[in-house]
């Protein structure tokens, strides 16, 4: 069997994501059931910089498969810390473990690695680049959530220019029909040319507003995103901007009944915490998505089937 | 008006924007062949006003067209053998390219592993827009 590899969430079509997504929420339904899936086999969770959420995910997303997890957090604990190029490292851990799940700080190394190992690689995230699995966690909380991927608006905030989670997204979302796209942020945090200029070639709606107010009342899905301080160059810049898009009740006033509210953590001021009680706040719910989704995915690649 | 010979058996790189023909001897590693090259530049043109050429006696199988294509697709290509022409070539531009570029992300994992082959893949044809294969970082075709 050839080996599969996520660097990018355009690596499955989007029957394969349906059907991804049907195993994420029989996961979700019956965890029981997949207790013991991956027993005998090991996640190699190679993070060569700091993750809370992403590393936790999929360590639990491995332990709930009654898998094994073996790994770093940090380059300063790899052998990157002596020298040692991406190449060389998953060879090596390719002897150790049976699916590898890398987040980089350099954009495309996790490609690097899928070129030379012997079991799947999955991006965890490769610098300002992509991030599939928070993807995937994004699709399954609106499929699950809204009943639907397609026919509806949807506006990203923050920082667009910087924040991979929003460009993996975008990229996934236009391969679903009828999704307008508004993109608010301020003009040093613009989405990248090559977003729209993609957009503009495949003839899909966006609109890049400045002011939150403007679009709200419009929004079928608010994805909110942090201004990370890692993104920047400089602290001054970080520190201008940082506070420019705040989500709060008098905000959300002015949004539809029914819209919900992503992020994909973690969250700095973005969103006042007065929100969180608001039931269009599903950020939290779709942390758990993340390790359902992730459940699913190990299983897909590992070539696992659960009757 | 300049003469240049005839070649016996090579390449008569025409219609070269003007200037442009010493970044295309040293594209095409020419300083590396041991091979009579003539550098023909600002020539008189009806249809470019000048233009450069470029004239290369060697064995017609030891050029790569995917770099000339990539510089310059426009360029015709006269390929001589036994002193006479026997093709033109149509230039399009090449799906891939490897090591004619570098990528300036500095965020690119190509900045840190020296090794790594500094790959772009066409990703526009029309606005003539190459990606880094790893990062993507847009390089167009036009600012050579």
């Amino acid at each position: 069997m050839q080996i599969r590899h996520l660097m990018n969430p355009l690596d499955f079509t989007t029957k394969e994501l349906d059907d991804l997504f049907d195993l994420a929420n029989d996961i979700e339904k019956c965890p029981a059931k997949y207790a013991h899936a991956c027993e005998g086999r090991k996640l190699a969770s190679c993070f060569y910089e700091p993750s809370t959420r992403t590393r936790l995910s999929f360590e639990s997303a491995m332990l709930g498969l009654g898998g094994q997890v073996l790994g770093f957090s940090d380059a300063a604990c790899s052998s990157a810390s002596k020298g040692e190029s991406v190449s060389d490292t998953i060879r090596v851990i390719s002897c150790f473990a049976d699916i590898c799940a890398m987040r980089h700080p350099k954009e495309g190394a996790p490609m690097v690695a899928a070129g030379k190992s012997t079991i799947p690689v999955i991006n965890a995230g490769d610098g300002g680049h992509q991030h599939p699995t928070q993807t995937l966690t994004d699709l399954l909380t609106i499929r699950s959530l809204k009943g639907r991927l397609g026919s509806f608006t949807i506006g990203l905030c923050g920082d667009l220019k910087f924040g991979r989670t929003v460009h993996s997204l975008i990229n996934a979302l236009v391969r679903y029909p009828n999704i307008h796209f508004i993109f608010i942020s301020p003009p040093e945090l613009k989405v990248p040319d090559y977003i729209t200029d993609m957009l503009r070639e495949k003839e899909i709606a966006y609109d890049e507003v400045i002011r939150l107010e403007e679009c709200m009342p419009d929004l079928d899905l608010l994805y909110m995103t942090r201004v990370q301080r890692e993104r920047f160059f400089n602290e001054e810049d970080y520190v201008r901007l940082k506070d420019f898009y705040i989500l709060n009740k008098t905000k959300l006033a002015l949004a539809k009944d029914d819209m919900l509210i992503l992020h994909p953590l973690p969250r700095v001021n973005e969103i006042s915490v007065e929100v969180d009680e608001d039931p269009r706040a599903v950020y939290f719910k779709q942390v758990q998505y993340g390790v359902y989704v992730r459940m699913a995915l190990i299983l897909t690649l590992l070539g696992i089937t659960v009757s | 008006m300049l003469n240049v010979g005839k070649i016996e058996e090579g390449f008569v790189l025409d219609h070269i924007e003007a200037g442009k023909s010493l970044s295309i001897y040293h594209h095409l590693q020419l300083d590396k062949l041991d091979c009579m090259v003539a550098i023909i530049k600002n020539a008189r043109s009806n249809k470019m006003g000048k233009k450069d050429i470029l004239k290369v006696e060697c064995d017609i199988n030891t050029l790569d067209l995917d770099v000339l294509a990539f510089i310059d697709h426009n360029i015709t290509v006269n390929v001589i053998k036994d002193g006479k022409l026997v093709d033109k070539k149509e230039l399009t531009l090449p799906k891939e390219i490897k090591n004619i570029i570098k990528c300036k992300n500095p965020r690119c994992i190509t900045s840190i592993e020296q090794e790594l082959p500094h790959i772009f893949v066409l990703a526009d044809e029309k606005a003539e827009v190459y990606r880094c294969k790893y990062c993507e970082e847009k390089f167009n075709n036009h600012l050579l």
